[in-house]
């Protein structure tokens, strides 16, 4: 036997050693864990403000830890700043390339970062009397889908080149290089411990990395289409994944498994985007039929949805404190709901 | 990038992985998922998005105008 059958045996042969691990532990699924969790309320969620500023698509937000200010990116080649009680825009950021994914603010509120098919992440300092570029952080092959700063020195980059990378800001190299994906990566999530992240990629697998030795930890599978959008539920037990195939599932770390998936006959457009309230109880999962499906995260049930957009949700976000969900989209407009 | 790995670079990183991870522990999903459910609970009773905010305390409400009677 050649040396790549006696390989491709051998990993078949592994793949059913976990799979029957897996089933020895699922005793239970969420949904029957949660039988007597009384039902969440329908959830009736009112447009509050319209943010209207932006001349194309918008692809990415991400809120500021102060719960106030938030950033977008559009392919109209801007970032705004947003106030989110005004509803006015704080701060422009013209970028080098037009065609920006991804967008991140950084917890201290003084840096922002942005990327795309330049294959870049670029970081600004928006506190310099002028905002700056401090850094344009170039290794990555193929394009970047998802930023998220771990400080103001420290931010952790997805790409399509199917790694992950965590950069040192203060030198522009990347630290650490996270491979094994076989597809493009396109979305990641930081624990609330900071110790690790899980990514989400085009080979329909979510993994759960180790930010400071590199490792792959562990390797969720279910899914049968890209995985656009991930998060830690913010107990840090659990992630919740969306995908082109049109479901979003929970993936229990750590029984290393699916327990619920959130889907409805109905429903056959892609998640692009997801956000969970504070409790982790309602999950905002924004398609591309133009709405965003609020789910009940433990009895796996729609509560809810946010229509409004006139194109697809790009982006979804709730900020630290809960208040408000934010939604974007390709009808060039953000809407804050509570 | 797996993009540059031949096939049996991809193969051999793949086993690697697979080697690595028939290891874990896997605790019962019925242990884990109830300490998620109990954690979550707790939590929803002080989640804005559940409870509702109050219309004085909404940051986000629109402010002002006049209201024609």
């Amino acid at each position: 036997m050649g040396e790549m059958e006696q390989m491709k045996k051998e990993a078949e042969a592994l793949k059913t050693q976990i799979e029957a691990a897996r089933k020895a532990v699922h005793d239970t699924d969420m949904a029957s864990a949660a039988a007597g969790v009384a039902p969440a309320p329908q959830v009736q969620l009112k447009t509050r403000k319209t943010l209207k500023g932006h001349l194309a698509k918008i692809y990415a937000m991400h809120w500021s830890t102060d719960n106030r200010l938030m950033v977008s990116a559009s392919q109209d080649g801007k970032l705004l700043i947003w106030d989110s009680h005004s509803g006015n825009k704080v701060n422009a950021v013209p970028l080098k390339s037009s065609w920006v994914m991804t967008c991140a603010y950084a917890p201290s509120g003084n840096l922002v970062a942005s990327g795309g098919l330049d294959n870049m992440c670029t970081v600004y300092n928006l506190k310099t009397p002028v905002i700056k570029t401090v850094k344009e952080l170039d290794a990555h092959t193929g394009y970047l889908s998802c930023a998220r700063f771990l400080s103001d020195t420290e931010i952790l980059t997805s790409s399509g080149d199917t790694t992950c990378a965590l950069w040192d800001l203060e030198t522009g190299k990347q630290k650490t290089v996270f491979l094994n994906h076989v597809g493009d990566c396109m979305c990641l999530s930081l624990s609330p411990d900071m110790n690790s992240f899980v990514s989400g990629a085009c080979d329909s697998l979510a993994k759960l990395w180790d930010v400071r030795d590199g490792q792959c930890k562990q390797t969720f599978q279910g899914h049968t289409s890209d995985i656009n959008a991930i998060s830690f539920i913010p107990s840090g037990n659990a992630i919740i994944t969306g995908s082109d195939d049109c479901t979003c599932k929970m993936y229990d770390i750590r029984a290393d498994q699916e327990v619920i998936c959130y889907q409805d006959a109905a429903l056959n457009s892609g998640v692009t985007s997801l956000a969970l309230s504070t409790s982790g109880r309602l999950i905002f999962a924004g398609y591309d039929d133009f709405n965003c499906n609020i789910w009940d995260s433990l009895k796996g049930e729609k509560v809810g949805v946010l229509s409004g957009h006139d194109n697809r949700v790009s982006c979804t976000g709730v900020p630290e404190d809960g208040m408000c969900v934010c939604t974007g989209s390709w009808d060039s407009f953000l809407k804050i709901w509570n | 990038m797996a993009r540059d790995m031949s096939d049996k670079e991809i193969l051999k990183m793949e086993l690697e992985q697979l080697q690595k991870e028939v290891k874990n522990t896997r605790e019962p999903v019925s242990k884990t998922a109830k300490e998620i459910c109990e954690w979550v609970e707790a939590q929803s009773a002080e989640d804005p998005l559940i409870k509702g905010v109050p219309e004085d305390k909404n940051p986000f409400k629109e402010k002002g105008g006049c209201i024609i009677t």
